[in-house]
C-alpha cells in the first residue's frame, strides 16, 4: 500500500498526487514511469514520474481523469491508499547539453514534460518551453516550467492565454531564426501534436524525441501490448522507451492501437455514470 | 460406543493379485460442453476412497525409477505408501518435505513423461497415477490445516537469501532455504504472487486459490514476500547482494517473441503472455465487467502447439469463442503439449488446424484483424531433432477469418535485471549462464528456471529452485 500525501487539482480532471514510494523516488531518473493499480481488481495503468523526493521518500504522479481507472486513482484523498506502486520503470531520459533546446509540452503531456525539463536544465541547456492547452485552465505547470526555462511560451486552441493556435506554430517561429532554432526538441503530448511537432523538425533534421504513451499491463516487457514501430521496427515502449525518435515513430499505428478499447472504455464509463459516481468529476 | 479408527475403515484389505489387478484411477472431469464455457477446475480430483485404491497399485520398489524421473526427486513410493494404508497427514508431511508446491505439480506437471514415464506397473499395465495422487494429498492438506500444521524446529542461521521472482523457482527456493533456517526475502515484479502460475496458467487449469494457499504456507515458514518490486529497476542486483548474504534469480523468461509477419500490429492479435495476463491476472472477461478489458473474438486463432498455446485456445473459448483454431505447421503428433491439454482441448471444441503455417494476418479499414493468411503445408524428411521438417505445398494457400490471433510461439529472455547487472555472465541469447551447481558468474549469485533456460516447465523450474537451495545452503554455510 502506498500513502498518498496530497491531491491537488492543477486543471480540470488533472491532478497531482504526491505518494510515498521511497524505493521509487530513490531509483527514478527523468522519462521513466510507474505502472499504477488502484485497489484489487483494478486495471494497471502506466503514469509518468513527475518529479520526486528522495529525502522525503515520495513521487510526484500527474492524473488525468479520462477514463474509469484514472477517476478512481484522482479521488484517492490525502491520508488514502494505492494499492500498487511498481517502478520506476522504462529508460530514463537521454541527457546531454545539446545547447539551445525546445520542450514542447500539450495538455497532460506538459507533467510529464517537467521532468525532462528539470534534467535538461541540470545539464546545462538553454531551454525554451512551450505549453499548449485547450483554453487558459488547461496550461500547466507555467510557473515550475518557467523557472528552469529561458523562455517560456504559451499556447491555447481558442486563445484564452497566450499565442492562439497550436504549440507547432510557436516552434515554427522558433526554426526560422538561425538565433532561436532548437538543436533539439523535446515534444510530449496527444499523439497528432507530437506527429505535428515531428514533421516540422523532420526537414532540418533537428533531434526531436517523443514520449510514447502505449496501452501497457505490466510495463515489464513481458506482454508486448505496448508495442510501437519505430523506423520499421518493433519496440516495447515499456522496455525500449517511453521515449523515441519522434523522426521514426508511426503515429498512426499508434493512435489505431491506443483506440483498441475504446468501446470498453466507454462502457466502463457509462457504468461509472449510472452509478453516479462522481469521482474525478471537480 | 466405540469409534472405529477412521485410516482402518478406508484402508482396502487386498492381496497383491487383487492389488495387481486394479485399474488405474481414472481422473473426474466436469462436462466438456459445460465447462467449455466457464473457468471452473477441469478435473475435480480423486475421492479419498479412489485415491487411498489407486495408492493400492504402487508396488514400492526398492529401486525407485519414478523419483529418478522426478525433477526435485518427491518421495514418490514413501508417500503413496503412508497414502496406501490411509495415514494422509504422514503422506502430506513426506510430500512436503520434498516439494513447495504439491498442489501445482499435482496439477500442472507432464507426469507422463516424468514419474510416471518410469513406473514399472506401466510395463503391463497404466502407471501408477502419480500426480492424481499428489494433488490429492496437497489438497487434503490445504483442506485440514489442523491436522499438517507445520512448524519449524530448525535453529535459524542468521543467512539472509534474497529471491528475484516469485515464481515456482524462487517459491520452490525459499521453501527449502526457509527449511534449512535461512531467513528469506522474495522480490516480485507484479502485484500479486505466483508469476507464470498466476499470469500464465489459467484458473480452470490451476484455480488462483490453490497458488494462494501454498504461498500462504510458505509464509508460515517464515518466508516475506514483497511485491511491486523489480529487481534491476526499483533496486539492482549490487544493492540486493549489499544487503544479503546471497541471491537466487528467479525472474523468469519475459518478452514474447514475435511473429515477424504482416498485419502483427493488428488490432486484435496478441502475444499469448498479453492474452493470459489481461485474463489470468486481471481477470479480463472472467467478471463481468472487469476493469481490464480484452476482446473476445468469435473467432480466434492461436498460433503455436505448446501447453501455452493450449491455454490460451481454452482460455479464447471460455470467453465465448465460436470457433476457437490451433494453427500448427506440423501434425498432431509432433504437437509439444501434453496429452491430456489436447485431449481437454479437443473435448471443449477446440479445432485443430494442422499442417497450416500462418503468413500474415489481414485487417479492415479500420485496422481491426479480419484474417489470417496461411501457407499449408506438408511433412517432409526427418531434420536434426528427428522430427519431419514440415515444408510448404506449393500453390496452397488458406485464408482463415479470424478477429483475434493469439501468438503462442514463446518467450525470450527478460533484460531488465540483467540490463543493470553488467558483471552476470550471459549467453548469446541473453539467458544467464550457470555452472552445474546453479552458480552465476558472481560471487554468492545463484540462477535458475526460465531466465537459464529460456521457456520451459513449471517443474523444471521448480527442479532448478530446489537444485540452487541446495548449492545456495552450502554456500551459506561456508561463509
Amino acid at each position: 500500500m502506498f500513502k498518498v500525501l496530497s491531491n491537488e487539482i492543477l486543471a480540470p480532471e488533472l491532478h497531482k498526487l504526491v505518494v510515498v514510494a521511497p524505493r521509487v523516488a530513490k531509483a527514478r531518473k527523468a522519462g521513466q514511469f510507474v505502472i499504477v493499480r488502484a485497489d484489487v481488481g483494478d486495471e494497471r495503468i502506466p503514469l509518468t514520474i513527475g518529479d520526486a523526493d528522495v529525502e522525503a521518500g515520495t513521487v510526484s504522479l500527474f492524473i488525468q481523469a479520462i477514463g474509469a481507472s484514472t477517476r478512481k486513482l484522482v479521488a484517492i484523498q490525502a491520508g488514502g491508499f494505492i494499492r500498487d506502486v511498481a517502478g520506476p520503470l522504462g529508460l530514463a531520459t537521454h541527457l546531454e547539453n545539446y545547447g539551445r533546446v525546445a520542450c514542447i509540452g500539450g495538455g497532460v503531456g506538459t507533467a510529464v514534460l517537467y521532468p525532462l525539463v528539470k534534467g535538461l536544465a541540470q545539464a546545462g541547456n538553454e531551454i525554451t518551453t512551450i505549453i499548449g492547452g485547450r483554453s487558459a485552465p488547461y496550461v500547466i505547470l507555467q510557473k515550475e516550467l518557467g523557472a528552469l526555462s529561458k523562455n517560456l511560451l504559451l499556447t491555447t486552441d481558442d486563445g484564452s492565454l497566450g499565442v492562439k493556435g497550436f504549440v507547432t506554430n510557436v516552434l515554427k517561429e522558433l526554426m526560422s531564426n538561425p538565433e532561436t532554432c532548437p538543436k533539439a526538441v523535446f515534444a510530449v503530448g496527444p499523439g497528432p501534436m507530437m506527429k505535428a511537432v515531428a514533421e516540422m523538425t523532420r526537414a532540418d533534421k533537428i533531434p526531436t524525441i517523443v514520449s510514447l504513451n502505449p496501452i501497457m499491463i505490466d510495463g515489464t516487457g513481458m506482454c508486448g501490448g505496448c508495442r510501437v514501430d519505430v523506423g520499421g521496427e518493433v519496440k516495447f515502449a515499456c522496455v525500449d522507451g517511453p521515449e523515441f525518435d519522434g523522426h521514426l515513430v508511426d503515429f498512426d499505428l499508434l493512435r489505431d492501437r491506443l483506440s483498441t478499447y475504446k468501446d470498453q472504455e466507454r462502457r466502463a464509463l457509462d457504468r461509472c455514470s449510472a452509478d453516479k459516481c462522481k469521482i474525478g468529476r471537480s | 460406543m466405540t469409534e472405529q479408527p477412521k485410516n482402518n475403515d478406508n484402508k482396502p484389505k487386498l492381496s497383491a493379485k487383487e492389488r495387481m489387478a486394479l485399474p488405474r484411477a481414472q481422473m473426474p472431469e466436469r462436462d466438456a460442453t459445460i465447462r467449455s464455457r466457464n473457468f471452473e477446475e477441469v478435473n475435480t480430483g480423486l475421492t479419498e476412497e479412489m485415491a487411498i485404491l489407486e495408492a493400492q497399485r504402487c508396488l514400492k520398489c526398492k529401486n525407485r525409477q519414478c523419483v529418478e524421473g522426478c525433477p526435485v526427486r518427491v518421495s514418490i513410493p514413501e508417500f503413496i505408501g503412508a497414502l496406501a494404508t490411509g495415514n494422509i497427514a504422514e503422506a502430506v508431511r513426506v510430500l512436503r518435505k520434498d516439494t513447495a508446491l504439491p498442489a501445482v505439480c499435482g496439477r500442472v506437471c507432464p507426469q507422463e513423461t516424468q514419474c510416471e514415464e518410469k513406473c514399472i506397473r506401466a510395463v503391463k499395465a497404466k502407471p501408477v497415477a502419480i500426480g492424481y495422487l499428489e494433488r490429492f494429498v496437497a489438497d487434503w492438506a490445504m483442506n485440514h490445516p489442523a491436522e499438517t500444521h507445520e512448524t519449524l524446529t530448525v535453529t535459524p542461521t542468521g543467512k539472509t537469501v534474497a529471491i528475484v521472482g516469485c515464481g515456482p523457482a524462487g517459491l520452490t527456493a525459499a521453501g527449502e532455504l526457509a527449511r534449512l533456517g535461512h531467513k528469506v526475502s522474495i522480490f516480485e515484479a507484479l502485484h500479486d504472487t505466483g508469476g507464470v502460475l498466476r499470469y500464465g496458467i489459467p484458473e480452470f487449469r490451476l484455480p488462483k486459490e490453490i497458488i494462494d494457499k501454498e504461498v500462504a504456507h510458505l509464509g508460515e515458514l517464515g518466508v516475506v514476500i514483497e511485491c511491486n518490486v523489480i529487481i534491476g529497476k526499483t533496486m539492482t542486483l549490487e544493492e540486493l547482494r549489499k544487503d544479503y548474504h546471497a541471491v537466487f534469480i528467479a525472474n523468469g523468461a519475459g518478452l514474447p517473441m514475435m511473429l515477424n509477419i504482416p498485419g502483427e500490429n493488428l488490432k486484435g492479435v496478441y502475444s499469448a503472455n498479453e492474452f493470459l495476463t489481461r485474463v489470468n491476472l486481471m481477470g479480463a472477461g472472467q467478471v463481468a465487467d472487469s476493469t481490464t478489458p480484452i476482446i473476445q473474438g468469435d473467432n480466434v486463432a492461436v498460433i503455436g502447439a505448446g501447453n501455452t498455446a493450449m491455454d490460451c485456445v481454452r482460455t479464447a473459448r471460455r470467453l465465448g469463442a465460436k470457433r476457437a483454431m490451433i494453427i500448427y505447421r506440423r501434425t498432431e503428433a509432433e504437437m509439444p503439449a501434453r496429452k491430456e491439454e489436447i485431449h481437454h482441448a479437443k473435448e471443449e471444441g477446440i479445432e485443430f488446424v494442422l499442417l497450416t503455417a500462418p503468413l500474415g494476418v489481414v485487417g479492415n479499414s479500420e485496422n481491426w484483424a479480419t484474417g489470417l493468411r496461411c501457407q499449408k503445408m506438408a511433412l517432409g524428411e526427418p531434420d536434426a531433432s528427428g522430427r519431419r521438417k514440415p515444408m510448404p505445398i506449393e500453390g496452397a494457400f488458406e485464408e482463415l477469418p479470424v478477429d483475434v490471433v493469439i501468438n503462442a510461439l514463446g518467450t525470450r529472455a527478460n533484460p531488465l535485471l540483467t540490463q543493470t547487472a553488467p558483471d552476470l555472465k550471459l549467453n548469446k541469447w541473453g539467458n544467464i549462464e550457470i555452472n552445474e551447481s546453479t552458480a552465476t558468474s558472481i560471487k554468492g549469485v545463484f540462477a535458475g528456471g526460465d531466465i537459464v533456460r529460456g521457456g520451459a516447465t513449471v517443474i523444471l523450474a521448480m527442479g532448478d529452485g530446489k537444485k540452487a537451495a541446495g548449492a545456495i545452503h552450502e554456500y551459506l554455510c561456508g561463509l
